[in-house]
């Protein structure tokens, strides 16, 4: 018999690799979120409120911006944009309304989930006040308008002639902790 | 074939049994690398027929347009289950036996370098499969989200089987990972004096960097269907988007995993049919170093294309055209390979016995599946050829014809040094010629529906599909039962037949061969020298 050379060194290499392999499949989730934050290639929009402070309108070009709205197959609210489409110049600050309705007889808490197609315009279209930013708490058969503000930055690439903005609602009535709850009657119109 | 004579082989028999335990304990028990592979073999060839006669469901759904025998839940779960078990149960598992008899008789090493930790990694898959197939008899069905399962719907739309598809999962992927961690550990460690890497036969090299790409992608699987599982169970947002997560996601972490799988499975092919080749057309591999280096290269670009499954998800142009040149470079060394391959025929003095025939027709078949990833990996075709019969077709010709028929070609070629007997010629021509035709009227004309617009995993088709699929099923039972054969030969040379000599067949060259034909329980107890 052979003598036995000591595997133990290679083991114990092999087994470390796997383990960071395991832990590399989960940083891809943070990898991921980061790589499309820079680069806006999965339509995700900015969380926080933009500020139009540098923006100049570009009257020369016309954007058409479509909005599209609608609840999660579980989500029993009523949810729609007021306005459909509309054409808006570069730089140009607009304010729109989506409605909102809980049908139901309890209170529930929706989270409106924001995305942009085509993707990489995601990192051009700047929200500046959005009910997406927070969770919505609508008593039973309570309506609501919701403000969106928005201007599309006068930097997106010319290939760019239109933008639809999309919003699933989501039904978050079991995770929404009792603090998030935000008052809506002082940034929208809250017509009972 | 030469006349050696082997009353040795008759000596090392009488030495090794008498301390052995008997009967299923044997099995339970067998640290022996021999033992071991025979198992993980007749595992591979239940799973074989488990999944095939899943196939067999599908295609007499398939037969006929409109739903006649099973209802679309149920044909759900046959697609899925039927790619689960032949990925997972019958070639992985087939190549990890292969494995295990032959590289420790082809370095010269007595055995594999972690016997227990080999036992342990066969006798847990079982379970694995028992607790899969166990899913399918429980209330709402077994896993019916395909064996990709994508996530919504593996994680919103899934029934409660999916806990039990995730640990059996888990099992699996522990399983793949101890049998590669053994194989490295081997091939590094118990090489005979001599044998250089390379001097290493390409069996051995091709299993060296598929064990490479197991433990760098098992665990990323096994995180997948983690996360899966917490998003189903335990409220966390991976996949979700409501709680702040990504679909899309879900997409590029399987596939990362996924797209060296599909190596995984089709590497050790390459090391069969370099032995093969060789052996019948007498003369030696031609190109050895750049086999060797086209195998690398092949693995390491296996990480750089996964986004190609996923071309239609919305991708940026630039990613898209990232992973279409990417993909499309791994024409190159496969080219290589495969002009290798017919280089070492040429002038040869070829004879055409069972393991040539099906290696002949794996190079010819794998290299139309080839060609067709080739079209799926043009982005604006792939926009019309995915998710549909293209993509099925494409991956049966690189998957059957490919991986499954260079197993059938090694259980040919090794069978004689195995049992000690030949197997029946006649018998093993008739199944090469039926499950050649068959497997052809099975997946060529998947090929036409799909292009035509036929979409993959749905159990009703429109009706201009009909004749196509009418034929293409008589093909998918003709190759079903083509495969009885196979079982027939197997157990006739088990049994016994003409003895085989230790060199078995005139041009084989390699370590293996220089043993007793069976080869003794422990082989090489003391270690050749390589010249």
């Amino acid at each position: 018999m052979q003598r036995q050379p000591d595997h133990l060194p290679l083991i114990k290499r092999l087994l470390l690799a796997t383990a960071l392999m395991f832990g590399f499949g989960f940083a891809l989730v943070p990898l991921y979120d980061v790589f499309c934050d820079l680069t806006g290639i999965n339509g995700k929009t900015s969380t926080m409120a933009a500020t139009a402070d540098k923006a100049v309108v570009d009257a020369k070009r016309t954007i058409t911006i479509e909005f599209l709205a609608r609840p999660n197959a579980d989500m029993p609210w009523l949810f729609a944009p007021q306005t459909k489409k509309m054409t808006v110049h570069p730089g140009e600050i607009k304010l729109v309304y989506y409605e909102a309705q809980n049908p139901t007889a309890a209170t529930m808490t929706g989270q409106a989930v924001p995305s942009v197609s085509p993707g990489q315009a995601a990192l051009y279209f700047n929200k500046m006040e959005c009910f997406c930013f927070n969770q919505q708490v609508l008593t039973a058969g309570q309506k609501l308008l919701m403000p969106l503000q928005f201007y599309v930055d006068p930097a997106l690439p010319e290939h760019f002639s239109t933008i639809t903005l999309s919003y699933t609602l989501y039904d978050m009535t079991k995770h929404a902790p009792a603090e998030t709850v935000t008052a809506q009657v002082s940034t929208g119109g809250n017509d009972e | 074939m030469s006349t050696v004579t082997h009353d040795h082989d008759t000596a090392h028999h009488g030495e090794h049994h008498h301390h052995a335990p008997s009967g299923l304990k044997r099995w339970l028990y067998t640290t022996n690398h021999k033992d071991i592979g025979t198992l993980y073999l007749l595992f591979a060839l239940t799973m074989f027929f488990i999944g095939g006669a899943m196939a067999m469901v599908i295609r007499a759904e398939l037969f006929q347009p409109g739903l006649q025998l099973v209802q679309a839940d149920f044909f759900n779960q046959m697609t899925t289950v039927h790619g689960l078990i032949m990925v997972f149960g019958a070639v992985m598992p087939a190549f990890t036996g292969l494995a295990n008899w032959l590289i420790p008789m082809m370095i010269g090493a007595p055995d594999m370098a972690l016997p227990r930790m080999n036992n342990w990694s066969f006798w847990i898959l079982p379970f694995a499969f028992a607790i899969l197939l166990a899913s399918l008899f429980m209330e709402g069905g077994g896993p019916g989200f395909g064996w990709t399962f994508y996530a919504p719907l593996s994680t919103k739309y899934s029934g409660d089987s999916t806990a039990l598809f995730v640990f059996s999962v888990h099992i699996m992927g522990i399983s793949s990972i101890m049998g590669a961690i053994n194989v490295i550990v081997t091939i590094f460690n118990l090489r005979a004096p001599g044998m250089t890497w390379m001097k290493m036969p390409l069996f051995v090299w091709t299993w060296l960097i598929t064990a490479f790409l197991l433990i760098a992608v098992m665990p990323v699987l096994a995180g997948t269907v983690t996360m899966v599982l917490t998003d189903k169970y335990f409220g966390t947002s991976f996949f979700d988007a409501a709680g702040g997560g990504d679909p899309v996601l879900f997409q590029h972490i399987f596939w990362f995993f996924g797209h060296p799988e599909v190596y995984i499975m089709i590497l050790p092919a390459f090391g069969i049919i370099s032995s093969i080749v060789p052996t019948f057309a007498r003369k030696p591999l031609f190109g050895y170093a750049s086999m060797v280096y086209a195998t690398s290269s092949i693995a390491l670009l296996s990480f750089l294309v996964w986004a190609h499954h996923m071309f239609t998800t919305g991708m940026p142009v630039f990613a898209e055209l990232f992973f279409m040149y990417c993909t499309m470079l791994i024409a190159v060394p496969t080219g290589v390979k495969v002009f290798n391959w017919v280089a070492t025929m040429w002038k040869g003095a070829m004879t055409f016995e069972v393991p040539m025939m099906f290696a002949l027709a794996f190079i010819v078949l794998f290299t139309i599946g080839g060609f067709s990833g080739l079209m799926l990996a043009i982005t604006p075709a792939d926009f019309q050829y995915h998710d549909t019969y293209f993509v099925v077709a494409h991956f049966h010709y690189v998957l059957v014809t490919g991986a499954i028929f260079s197993i059938i070609a090694a259980a040919y070629y090794w069978l004689p040094k195995w049992t000690g007997h030949m197997y029946d010629e006649t018998l093993g021509q008739w199944h090469f010629w039926c499950s050649l035709i068959s497997v052809n009227m099975l997946f060529f004309p998947m090929h036409f529906v799909g292009l035509a617009g036929m979409p993959r995993r749905i159990p009703d088709y429109a009706l201009q599909f009909a004749d196509f699929n009418a034929f293409i099923s008589i093909g998918g039972f003709a190759f079903g039962l083509s495969q009885l054969l196979f079982v027939w030969v197997l157990v006739k040379c088990i049994k016994g037949g003409e003895k085989a000599t230790d060199q078995v067949w005139e041009g084989a060259e390699g370590l293996e061969w220089t043993l007793s034909s069976p080869p003794p329980y422990h082989s090489f107890t003391t270690p050749p020298e390589v010249k």
